[in-house]
């Protein structure tokens, strides 16, 4: 079974608050000094997803795709040392600030590129932007069927069969392949890379393609093209209007609140 | 053209709760100089869409639960017969993906999870969280039709007036390429969190997945209360990921929000933020929970709940 994972390097989502800076003139984000950028939550559970389900059909290869700047081969690392087989990272500078709807295409040309393959898998979202659109969009670029927010996978060589997490339960679905999974958080853990299999990802082959290799031009790119430009970024303000409750101990503390809650009509 | 269409869903036959805010917001759009408010449901209660504000109610021969892949035509057609140019989706199961799906079919972007829309100039500008919570930004479209999934609880829900209007049916519908097997409810006990009045968290800050217990029982002192979590804790396997309050979780506004040892991360305020009374118990005097709050104690949660749950049992 061929599989194409595609992930996404960001910028650390357990970065403390203090610490998280926006050049409002440039919109975008700055990135804390000191803090490394990791690969997105979601995206190792789409690369455990891929694991498995090539040992289930007895073989095949993982190819993981990550579009990025240049430190983004990490996040390939990352997906090699657990056990995937092969990378491709798509970078250019032509790549910078583009949107979904962009990203959604250049992957779309990469999974081209590599011939296509099985099934598709990504994360549920990207916890940066957090707006889980590109999964949607490569299926609809490539006339594919899409299966988001999956906790459980099983393939046929002709089917797919996802337990999907709904607002308010589950849901089970087939789809026909080649077909693209999202994957979410309750898929369960995935696996950690051993220092023998990061020492061997290190051997393994890691393509990088620009825009011109994906047959994108300057008119495709770039901040200028994106379908939903970005008007403003910036960080919220957050006014304080505590009242902390006092007491001799954490005992009248307590009986304070309650009395506090009560008589503002809050219990 | 202008107009705003509001992509309907129902629960259990009815309309569901998520699409009077939608109609809520279509509300405002429309008094912003949006154009009229139109409305598309795949099968249901096209009338109370009517009487909800809606001018004209598109309806498909399309079953209520039908996946994105089947809608989406139905909804495109909905959208050039009303001539909008906006288009409301609730951030729900069925909107995470027929936003995405509509956006790209038009070859236009899509907003997702927003939690402030305007009209500018005609055109829409739309709100959302970013980086957690930590950042929020503004985006516009270059061209074409505007849409936007909407986050939960964000706009007040519209009231039922005269009604009165047209009921279009749509033909087209979609290729169902993907089956639907079968669908099972999680099953919480008690009180849902998202209907809760009362909603006490914990997190990663009380150490010890037992005091959960401890959770529960303030929530079983106070009436119609449920209890929550952070995702840290969820993470750690104290409290179901189904009960999980945050950006990756519920979207809660209850009038009673207890934070318990929850420092007030971007990802957990994103589901919590929009609580009409906030209080946090905390060790950290500078968490940012305690300063969003209305009422904190600064102290060990250990020493602070008993006595909390004691007094309030004496105030009856």
């Amino acid at each position: 079974m061929n599989i194409i994972v595609c992930v996404k390097q960001i910028p650390d989502p357990e970065t403390p608050a203090a610490s998280f800076k926006v050049d409002e003139a440039a919109k975008k984000v700055i990135p804390a000094q000191g803090i490394a950028p990791v690969v997105n939550p979601y995206d190792p559970q789409a690369t455990e997803a891929a694991l498995r389900l090539k040992d289930a059909a007895g073989g095949g290869k993982v190819t993981v795709i990550s579009l990025g700047p240049d430190t983004a081969r990490d996040a390939i690392k990352h997906a090699l040392a657990m056990g995937a087989d092969e990378g491709v990272l798509l970078s250019d500078p032509a790549f910078a600030d583009i949107d979904n709807f962009q990203t959604a295409n250049a992957l779309a040309k990469a999974i081209q590129k590599l011939g296509g393959a099985d099934l598709i898998l990504m994360g549920r979202a990207a916890a940066d932007w957090d707006m889980g659109v590109v999964p949607t969009g490569v299926g609809q670029i490539l006339g594919l069927p899409v299966v988001t927010v999956a906790k459980a996978i099983e393939a046929t060589a002709s089917s797919v069969k996802v337990e999907r997490v709904l607002d308010d339960g589950f849901q089970s679905v087939e789809a026909p392949l080649p077909a693209i999974v999202s994957v979410s958080n309750e898929f369960g853990e995935p696996r950690y890379p051993q220092l023998r299999q990061i020492m061997l990802a290190a051997k393994k082959t890691v393509q990088v393609w620009t825009a011109a290799d994906l047959g994108l031009g300057a008119e495709d790119l770039g901040a200028a093209n994106r379908a939903m430009p970005l008007e403003a970024l910036y960080v919220p303000k957050v006014e304080s209007n505590v009242e902390i409750i006092e007491g001799d101990s954490p005992e009248e503390k307590a009986r304070n609140l309650a009395l506090k809650l009560r008589a503002a009509k809050l219990i | 053209m202008a107009g705003i269409l509001v992509v309907a869903e129902t629960v259990e036959g009815e309309i569901s709760g998520f699409t009077l805010e939608l109609l809520g917001a279509a509300k405002v759009l429309s008094g912003e100089g949006g154009g009229a408010v139109t409305a598309f449901i795949a099968s249901g209660p096209a009338q109370a869409l009517l009487a909800h504000g809606a001018e004209t109610v598109y309806t498909s021969a399309a079953a209520a639960d039908s996946l994105a892949e089947v809608l989406a035509p139905a909804v495109e057609a909905a959208v050039a017969a009303s001539g909008a140019d906006i288009v409301l989706v609730a951030q729900s199961s069925l909107g995470r993906d027929l936003g995405p799906m509509l956006a790209f079919r038009a070859k236009t972007g899509v907003a997702m999870d927003c939690t402030g829309l305007a009209i500018e100039g005609g055109r829409l500008r739309a709100t959302r969280s970013a980086y957690g919570g930590n950042a929020r930004a503004e985006h516009t479209w270059k061209s074409g039709v505007q849409i936007v999934t909407v986050k939960g609880k964000a706009f007040d829900p519209a009231q039922a007036g005269a009604g009165g209007g047209n009921v279009v049916p749509v033909e087209v519908v979609g290729e169902a390429r993907i089956k639907v097997l079968g669908v099972s409810k999680a099953v919480a006990e008690g009180i849902k969190l998202e209907d809760a009045q009362i909603v006490v968290s914990g997190g990663r800050g009380l150490g010890d997945p037992s005091a959960f217990k401890q959770l529960e029982e303030l929530a079983g002192t106070l009436k119609q209360a449920a209890v929550g979590a952070s995702r840290a804790a969820c993470d750690l396997g104290w409290w179901p990921p189904a009960q999980q309050v945050g950006l990756t979780g519920k979207t809660v506004s209850p009038n009673l929000y207890i934070a318990i040892a929850i420092s007030g991360a971007s990802q957990h305020m994103a589901g919590m933020g929009g609580s009409k009374n906030i209080v946090a118990i905390n060790k950290d005097a500078d968490a940012n929970m305690v300063k969003v709050s209305k009422f904190a104690i600064v102290d060990d949660y250990k020493k602070v709940l008993p006595a909390l749950i004691a007094e309030i049992k004496k105030l009856g």
